[in-house]
């Protein structure tokens, strides 16, 4: 297996450097090509000396691979599917909006965490992707410069692959790679203490927890991480972890009808999160097939947003994009996968 | 998954060290804490690892915690973990977790080490009124044979996929299920393996008509 460079970080790539014998400054150069300019070949890397150039063709690919299949809505918002581990896909939406455009990235290939609502977890789990495969998913597809936000919110869960998403993190945000905001990008997890608490301490990028149900008997039903990290435990380490100004939490909540949808959900809710300054994002649940799990109708989402909102919490509603061609992430990866 | 939270890990010398059948292991140290029947605890080699949690295979009163589990060739954990012997130390977390037994009448449904919650379960009592599926690749790996038996008598089935007997099922528990007509949708169903088989084994059951508030899983993340 070729070693690839996408993907490492400037640390990594001066390792890679000093291991071929070249000057120390390499690691940079190297970082300046791979992140800030647009070439595919060590053969473009014009800086680089030819010797320099000839070792790392015959060590090292640089790593970056484009779409295999696109789908695109009517509303604009694309899915990219791209290849990932022997025979396995992975999926990627950019979804532009009037004055921002934001990527949806996969961290897994599959999901460990087996959410009763989420099609990813049907596939089960088949590995976690490189910080270079991930940052291909934002590289790689045409609208890359538009981009003004990064979500991490596709496949898998990216605080159970912790390693690989602070270092794509470090890519981003660092000046020697993208360069990008730390606030222009959202972690979201569904709650593993132990590494939420890790990426909170490494990362200056917002966080959005899934929550789901504010009452632990219910939401056990619907994840079963809640059994080993209760909500409890995840909301008291939020509480006490100072976030500053320009940091952000928000809570991911999918309206499911006549199970997390009523006033005492509301109430409930608003008695969790006192003395959290965050937000709450109400999503429609898009049915996956065999799900016993439905949405409620619109008035009673407005309704639940509305009741929020009045007990102070900043509330709002995720506009559902992209439902002609995704209806929920994992469909088009997992169809996919059947059709092989 | 791996644990690294703030929990207190203290070292504990190990008492025994069992390799079940191929590859399975069972671990124990002396009981030092007290643990409700299904909670996991966090395990490292060193105190600066990363932990990894895995459910208590022992019951409540016994002398010794135990651990079972099985040596993934390319873990981290479990290769080191088998290298071990008696008088060896690991470090350990508080036991946590809400997968936790009831006396109230229930199907378990186990795929390889996910027995080890239910196990717990048993050793502390709470095996009366349970029905108990259990699946595995091969016969040796049905360790705790015996003492489910006893208990549960004929509401105890094994599911064996790789080989054939009489006495089993032949197949995976999905596929156990899959043949069964009048499953109890009052019934709690705790299901504890794999995610891929959590995951297949709720679509079966919600399937066949038990309501999802009445399964309750835990996957070996």
């Amino acid at each position: 297996m070729p070693e690839y460079l996408f993907g490492k970080t400037l640390g990594e790539l001066k390792t890679v450097g000093q291991s071929l014998g070249l000057p120390s400054f390499t690691g940079n150069q190297l970082a300046e090509w791979l992140y800030k300019k647009e070439v595919s070949s060590f053969g473009e890397m014009t800086n680089l000396s030819k010797k320099a150039r000839t070792m790392l063709e015959e060590k090292f690919h640089i790593g970056m691979a484009p779409p295999i299949d696109v789908q695109e809505s009517v509303d604009g918002t694309r899915k990219y599917l791209f290849p990932a581990l022997e025979g396995k896909y992975i999926e990627t939406a950019f979804i532009p909006e009037k004055e921002r455009s934001t990527v949806c990235v996969s961290s897994q290939v599959g999901c460990k965490m087996g959410c009763l609502f989420c099609m990813t977890g049907k596939q089960g789990f088949q590995g976690n992707l490189s910080s270079g495969e991930i940052l291909n998913q934002y590289r790689s597809i045409p609208e890359w410069k538009n981009i003004t936000n990064i979500v991490y919110m596709g496949m898998g869960e990216p605080l159970d692959n912790i390693s690989e998403v602070l270092k794509s993190l470090e890519v981003l945000t660092s000046e020697w790679g993208f360069g990008l905001s730390p606030r222009r990008i959202t972690v979201s997890t569904i709650g593993i203490t132990p590494a939420m608490l890790e990426f909170l301490d490494r990362s200056k990028a917002h966080l959005a927890v899934s929550l789901h149900t504010p009452f632990d008997e219910e939401r056990r039903k619907l994840m079963p991480v809640q059994q080993v990290y209760p909500l409890k435990e995840v909301l008291n380490e939020i509480r006490s972890w100072d976030f500053g100004k320009q940091r952000r939490v928000s809570f991911e909540y999918i309206l499911f009808k006549n199970f997390n949808d009523s006033p005492a959900h509301v109430k409930e809710l608003s008695r969790i999160l006192h003395g959290i300054r965050c937000r709450i994002n109400l999503i429609r649940f898009h049915p996956i097939p065999d799900t016993p799990l439905e949405s409620p109708d619109e008035e009673t989402i407005l309704q639940f947003k509305e009741k929020l909102n009045s007990r102070g919490i900043i509330t709002t509603i995720r506009a559902s994009r992209g439902q002609d061609i995704w209806a929920a992430c994992g469909l088009l990866s997992t169809k996919r996968l059947a059709e092989k | 998954m791996t644990s690294s939270t703030k929990q207190e890990i203290q070292p504990v010398t190990i008492s025994f060290t069992e390799e079940l059948s191929p590859g399975i292991f069972l671990i124990g140290f002396k009981r030092r804490f007290d643990f409700m029947a299904g909670q996991v605890i966090g395990i490292a080699i060193r105190k600066d690892d990363a932990r990894r949690l895995y459910s208590i295979c022992s019951g409540e009163q016994d002398e010794e915690i135990s651990i079972l589990y099985k040596v993934v060739e390319e873990g981290y954990l479990t290769p080191q973990l088998s290298d071990l012997e008696a008088g060896d130390t690991i470090w350990v977390t508080p036991p946590a977790g809400e997968f936790t037994g009831t006396p109230g009448p229930a199907v378990w449904v186990a795929a390889g080490t996910g027995i080890a919650p239910f196990y717990s379960m048993l050793r502390s009592g709470l095996g009366k009124n349970k029905i108990l599926l259990h699946g595995n690749r091969y016969l040796e790996q049905f360790h705790f044979y015996d003492e489910f038996r006893e208990v549960l008598g004929d509401n105890y089935t094994r599911c064996c996929s790789g080989e054939n007997d009489t006495e089993v099922f032949s197949g995976r528990v999905t596929d156990y299920l899959e043949e069964q007509e009048n499953l109890d949708p009052e019934l709690k169903y705790y299901l504890c393996g794999s995610t891929e088989m959590v995951v297949e084994t709720r679509d079966i059951l919600i399937r066949k008509g038990v309501p999802f508030e009445n399964i309750i899983s835990e996957i070996y993340f």
